[in-house]
């Protein structure tokens, strides 16, 4: 389906139809441009057979329609025009500016409906409404080469249709944070040549979460798989708050080499009467234990080895343990993205002898200085 | 006894270390080149020394010492003087307190450069012939183990048979007496050099691809490397299969419970009055030649029980098998699942690697392929059948000078070297040609006695795990492969309080359990074995295999990825931990241990 980007609003009247939200699972065919970087890797990852947390994908078509309301996008271009890179002060007030222009105006209802009712479909049961994160997936994030990570809000635990669409707003506001205009002035990306799409995704029960990297960093081994986990939500991990778990596996025979436990000192987890995630202090033993346990550890490793094989080159993945689910030893994936250092690099491939030859040289080898 | 539990440099001296109690004058038993003597402290002081407790964990008998002279010295002549193999020589040995010690000789670095062609040659013709001179090898060896089979020991007769006579001999029975047993040690000699023709090579290429998977694939685990070699139809593990053919096909035939209970002859009475009993009969006697001749020792003692001459062993084996059997449990080992996973695993580095490196690996895994099934399967020829074969000869022969009054326990024999043995049966043919009883039945009852006694007092004391400094290098395939002696495992001796709290050694085969341990000692203690236990043992053999469906995870003193416990562990999916130096004695029975064969560390936590 044709994607249109002009301003005029297309809900209903010709050909090209608009569509305001697209669940994961019928995302697989969606270009970046409509549904962003983050909407794109889940709707991969469930392609991928991954075990993703349900949810949807609000797209770049309601976000242009936002755009168009009042002119919003013609204010925010000459706002932009008194902006100095140079100035912080400047920066800031420019994004407060931007922000308000946006908070004045409502989202168009249609687009509200049809958010509210995707959401509806992610509650369990008919009168359980579900806890959803609600995540910035910028066009211009996740391409190999521009490492956006970090860009653009999140929000945790949202409970409700109108919070819902409320954050799915801010998160479209997030496009102009002071950082996100800094960070494209810096790359000479054209600020409004940028959307924001939004993925809404049930809250995952997350007793550990962590990454996984199917390399190993330090040296580029591509034998061996890296997990780095924590108590409670990943966030802890990811904004380098917390100091994780680490373990290295043989990705062939999915085998621990090594592991090196840390002192966990707090964790994010959903309070189970407001379900916001709250900080909370680790207490007693937990602090010292593992956060995942052995067999966990297998699961993900292989779940992680498999995205890899699908996607054919080496990922750097968020995860989660929710021990509600019963598939894949309840791991659940939550993000999947091309490692971007050392996939890179030409490898080397050393000559080295083998048959009587290579028994020889293995044989002298221990004679000879060490390199 | 424990390790210094403060990190020194070296290991104690032999000349500082003192015997046990009642093990006074244990060198006069063994002969001269074995002993450490104190003329030659200088330079022995200057070798390191390993104890190999993995073959022979127990003291010696002065007649057993025939498997070191001939094992260690065959296994060092290929370095030496057959293949040239350029930094390593042999293995010197000598016994301390009862137990062997080995020090690897290094070649003198200006002649190295000397041996690489001759190696290439040699060992490169061995390589690239490798299928065809291996079909010549099981000739060889079936020949030397039909002719010790054929040789027989008889007491001699009042009167020589007349046909000695009318034939025109001349020679008496003597003769053959005095023959056979000369040709029996020379058998067992050629034995001993047939084994190791191709073991070293095996080992080298083993280490090969071994170190080629360490340096690509770092900290890859040894048992990936060891999968992907390890074969599948190996002929070590038939025996254990035969006897799984044998309860699956009781069960078939309806004859279970008729094996169920009674000693051998009753059980097999019992089997004969069912309905099919006959099949299940033969099938039980075609089993035994050869796959009965395997032992629950080592092979390397003159009192280690053979299968064929103990069916209490295999029948006993048989009945648990039966059991699980009975319980729904699939006894058999997958082969089609082990051979998919050996080929996954291949493939998997393999991909890994491109170009060259690539190139590299399969030529080297190829080679370890060829190689392998030889590297497992000789233990049986050579351990298992011919030493069974030997073993038995010799306790025929020492029946007929028992007979003869020279001891009442046929163990008693093994009291004497191969060499004073020689003498014994001169006595015998002398005796019996001037026509009075052989002088040693008088006099050698008190040497018995008095060599029984040292002996047992050098039981009581367990042996150190090495003596002296360790060298900066150890180039010796064997004494890294088979031994698992490094640079680090040496250290890790050195260095480690053997704390109350664990031991580490070896990952040899993957997986966690806890259980309470049982120290085996002797193949008498495996008959303790409890089901859920914890092997904790100097050394394993392949024949126990029968019991390791018992028990949940093996540990034991010293051993590398290439040894007999690694091997067998692997195969049956049990968690081991080898090399620890001290497992058996740190641990006591009952114990409550942890054992991570993934990681190599046994903890003990009550």
């Amino acid at each position: 389906m044709a994607t249109s980007t002009s301003s005029a609003g297309n809900s209903g009247g010709d050909g090209a139809r608009a569509q305001y939200v697209i669940p994961f699972e019928a995302a697989a065919a969606e270009p970046v441009a409509r549904i962003g970087g983050k909407c794109a890797g889940l709707a991969a990852l469930v392609g991928a057979s991954a075990p993703v947390s349900p949810g949807f994908a609000v797209t770049t078509d309601a976000f242009l329609e936002m755009m168009a309301v009042d002119g919003l996008a013609k204010e925010i271009k000459g706002i932009l025009a008194r902006l100095d890179v140079n100035d912080v002060r400047n920066e800031a007030h420019v994004s407060q500016d931007i922000g308000e222009a946006i908070a004045r105006r409502a989202m168009p209802s249609h687009i509200a409906a049809a958010i509210r009712s995707a959401y509806a479909r992610l509650g369990t049961g008919s009168t359980v409404d579900a806890a959803v994160a609600v995540r910035s997936s910028g066009t211009a994030e996740d391409l190999p080469d521009a490492s956006f990570a970090g860009q653009g809000d999140t929000y945790l635990s949202i409970v409700g249709g109108d919070t819902v669409v409320d954050k799915v707003k801010k998160c479209w506001a997030s496009l102009y944070t002071a950082r996100a205009i800094s960070y494209r002035a810096q790359c000479r990306i054209g600020h409004l040549d940028v959307q924001m799409a939004v993925a809404v995704q049930v809250m995952v029960n997350a007793r550990s979460a962590g990454v996984a990297m199917t390399l190993d960093p330090s040296n580029g081994d591509r034998s061996k798989i890296i997990i780095e986990s924590t108590w409670g939500l990943g966030e802890t991990l990811v904004s380098g708050e917390v100091t994780p778990d680490h373990f290295m596996i043989d990705k062939v025979m999915l085998m621990p080499i090594t592991r090196r436990i840390s002192v966990k000192d707090h964790e994010l987890v959903s309070d189970p009467t407001t379900r916001a995630a709250v900080r909370c202090k680790i207490q007693g033993e937990r602090r010292a234990q593992p956060s995942v346990t052995d067999d966990e550890l297998q699961s993900i490793a292989r779940v992680v080895k498999a995205i890899e094989r699908h996607f054919g080159s080496p990922q750097d993945i968020e995860w989660a343990i929710d021990n509600t689910r019963t598939e894949s030893g309840g791991v659940v994936i939550l993000q999947s993205r091309p490692e971007t250092v050392w996939s890179m690099k030409k490898t080397q491939s050393a000559r080295a002898n083998y048959g009587t030859m290579g028994v020889l040289d293995t044989l002298i080898a221990p004679l000879l200085p060490k390199k | 006894m424990n390790l210094m539990t403060e990190p020194t440099a070296r290991f104690p001296s032999p000349y500082e270390l003192s015997s046990p109690a009642g093990s006074e004058g244990w060198q006069k038993i063994y002969p001269y080149y074995l002993n450490f003597n104190s003329e030659l402290k200088a330079e022995d002081e200057k070798k390191f020394w390993f104890c190999d407790s993995q073959h022979w964990p127990y003291p010696f008998k002065p007649f057993d010492v025939i498997g070191i002279d001939f094992a260690v010295k065959c296994l060092s002549q290929y370095n030496t003087r057959h293949l040239m193999v350029p930094p390593a020589n042999g293995l010197e040995m000598r016994i301390l307190n009862g137990y062997l010690y080995l020090s690897p000789v290094p070649v003198a670095p200006e002649k190295i450069p000397d041996r690489v062609p001759l190696f290439l040659e040699r060992a490169g013709y061995y390589y690239q012939n490798w299928n065809r001179l291996l079909e010549n090898w099981k000739k060889k060896i079936s020949g030397v183990i039909s002719e010790m089979e054929s040789i027989k020991f008889e007491k001699l007769p009042d009167m020589v048979a007349l046909d000695r006579v009318t034939s025109g001999s001349g020679l008496d029975n003597t003769q053959e007496l005095l023959t056979n047993y000369d040709r029996s040690i020379q058998l067992c000699y050629t034995a001993w050099q047939y084994h190791f023709e191709f073991l070293n090579l095996g080992y080298a290429a083993y280490l090969d691809f071994f170190m080629f998977c360490k340096e690509h694939f770092p900290n890859i685990p040894d048992l990936a490397v060891a999968r992907m070699v390890q074969g599948i139809d190996v002929e070590l593990f038939r025996p254990d299969d035969e006897l799984k053919k044998l309860a699956r096909l009781a069960v078939e035939l309806g004859v279970a419970d008729a094996l169920a209970t009674g000693s051998v002859d009753q059980a097999l009475a019992a089997v004969e009055q069912k309905p099919n009993g006959s099949k299940w009969l033969a099938a039980w006697k075609a089993a035994q030649d050869p796959w009965f001749n395997f032992t629950i020792g080592n092979g390397f003692y003159s009192r280690d029980k053979y299968w064929i001459e103990h069916l209490d062993i295999p029948l006993r084996f048989i009945r648990d098998y039966i059991k699980r059997v009975q319980k729904g449990e699939t006894i058999e080992r997958p082969t089609a699942a082990l051979i998919a996973e050996r080929d996954r695993i291949s493939k998997e580095y393999a991909e890994l690697l491109s170009g060259e490196a690539r190139a590299a690996f399969e030529g080297k895994l190829g080679l370890a392929r060829v190689v392998f099934p030889y590297v497992e399967n000789h233990n049986f020829y050579i351990e298992h059948w011919f030493m069974g074969t030997f073993w038995r000869k010799m306790r025929e022969l020492s029946r007929v000078l028992g007979d003869v009054g020279f001891w009442s326990d046929p163990d008693d024999m093994f009291y004497f070297g191969r060499n004073e043995l020689r003498d014994i049966l001169f006595d015998y043919a002398s005796s019996w040609a001037a026509g009075v009883p052989p002088i040693g039945a008088k006099l050698l009852g008190k040497k018995i006695a008095e060599r029984r006694k040292i002996i047992d007092a050098l039981s009581t004391q367990p042996p150190q795990p090495a003596l002296n400094e360790p060298p900066a290098v150890i180039t010796e395939p064997f004494t890294i492969m088979l031994w698992g002696i490094t640079s680090d495992t040496v250290k890790s001796w050195l260095k480690k309080a053997t704390t109350s709290t664990g031991l580490t050694g070896m990952a040899a085969s993957p997986g966690t359990v806890e259980g309470r341990a049982r120290i085996v000692r002797s193949d008498a203690d495996l008959e303790k074995i409890k089901e859920g236990e914890i092997l904790v043992a100097t050394v394993t053999a392949p024949a126990w295999a029968p019991v390791f469906g018992k028990i949940k995870a093996v540990v034991t003193d010293i051993g590398g990825m290439m040894s007999h416990a690694a091997i067998v562990c692997r195969e049956y999916g049990l968690p081991a931990v080898t090399a620890t130096g001290t497992a058996t004695t740190t641990i006591k029975d009952g114990q409550m241990l942890r054992v991570d064969g993934s990681k190599g560390e046994v903890t003990i936590l009550s």
